[in-house]
């Protein structure tokens, strides 16, 4: 059975020639994951970030956008290796929200 | 508050982003939950000794540094070298580095237009890209539209980025996968002659060497 990212040959629409500069965020989420897979770490390749965006399921490949379904992966796969656990990445998220919020207040 | 930045660049933040995290930056916007999941995961990572604040840092350097400017160097070399082109095309990697281009670990293969053949790059299954040469994809490369269609209708999608491919032209799609990545070697557009290797690097587009459109001198 094709699964939902094997797009090839489908119908599709009209391509929309619209481009967007990377964000920071993105760019981000670009250099983990080549960091992670590099020859020295070697802790995940790109047919397990490919694998991981397939099993976030049809729901998230469209919902989410290109970097958020690479996040999404990365941390599953990180998380299933054992590298860090979904606990510690919970509170981590927790505090990097406070902060923000916090840096926010202080330069508006 | 000061600068275009939104907030105050004067103060060295030192190793971003840890025990000084500052990002993610203010201009993109409201904190998303994915943004938080991607700073939350490098410092992890970082506390971990996975990889250091300074090898991130360097890795972002990295990707900036790249832009379509290097692979359009290779195909000006090419144009002008014979040598070179037959090399470029038996290894695009070892080509680049003769070049001192760090084109990565991951080989391209060349594929070269003709009068004959034109040649468009596609990764159906997600966006594998040249991005060691040409910088990271476009939006559309990575669609939906584009990745389900040009495999089956090239012509119609060519003609969507204005590129008309006569009928006596074979078209080539190629696929890219997580260990092959193609590029496009365009053909030099006619009246260059007199043109050196820099001005005719300046010719060559992104588009090019993805295989969406011609070069023209006009």
């Amino acid at each position: 059975m094709r699964r939902h990212h094997d797009m090839g040959g489908q119908a599709a629409g009209p391509v929309d020639l619209t481009e967007h500069d990377h964000s920071a965020w993105e760019k981000r989420v670009d250099a983990i994951m080549r960091l992670v897979g590099d020859d020295t770490r070697k802790l995940m390749s790109v047919d397990e970030l490919r694998r991981g965006i397939e099993e976030l399921g049809p729901g998230a490949y469209d919902e989410l956008n290109y970097y958020e379904r690479w996040i999404a992966s990365i941390t599953n796969i990180l998380i299933e290796k054992g590298v860090i656990s979904i606990d510690e990445l919970g509170r981590r998220m927790e505090d990097v929200k406070t902060r923000w919020q916090a840096q926010s207040e202080e330069t508006s | 508050m000061t600068g275009e930045h939104g907030h105050d660049h004067s103060h060295d933040h030192g190793d971003w982003p840890y025990p000084h995290p500052k990002q993610p930056d203010l201009e993109d916007g409201p904190l998303t939950h994915h943004m938080a999941m991607t700073e939350a995961l490098a410092e992890l990572l970082i506390d971990k000794q996975i990889f250091s604040a300074d090898e991130f840092r360097r890795q972002l350097e990295l990707m900036d540094s790249k832009s379509p400017a290097e692979g359009a160097r290779m195909v000006a070399r090419a144009w002008i070298n014979p040598d070179f082109k037959i090399r470029m095309l038996e290894n695009v990697n070892a080509a680049a580095n003769e070049m001192g281009i760090d084109a990565g670990g991951i080989p391209i293969r060349a594929v070269e237009n003709t009068p004959d053949v034109h040649n468009v790059i596609v990764c159906t299954l997600c966006s594998c890209y040249p991005r060691m040469l040409i910088g990271l994809p476009p939006d559309w490369y990575k669609s939906r539209a584009y990745r389900s269609r040009v495999v089956r209708d090239p012509r119609a999608v060519l003609a969507e980025f204005g590129t008309a491919i006569p009928d006596d032209v074979e078209v080539r799609v190629h696929d890219s996968t997580a260990d092959l990545r193609y590029m496009v070697l365009p053909q030099r557009p006619e009246g260059t002659e007199a043109m050196d290797e820099e001005a005719l690097s300046a010719l060559v587009t992104r588009d090019s060497m993805i295989g969406v459109t011609d070069l023209k001198t006009d």
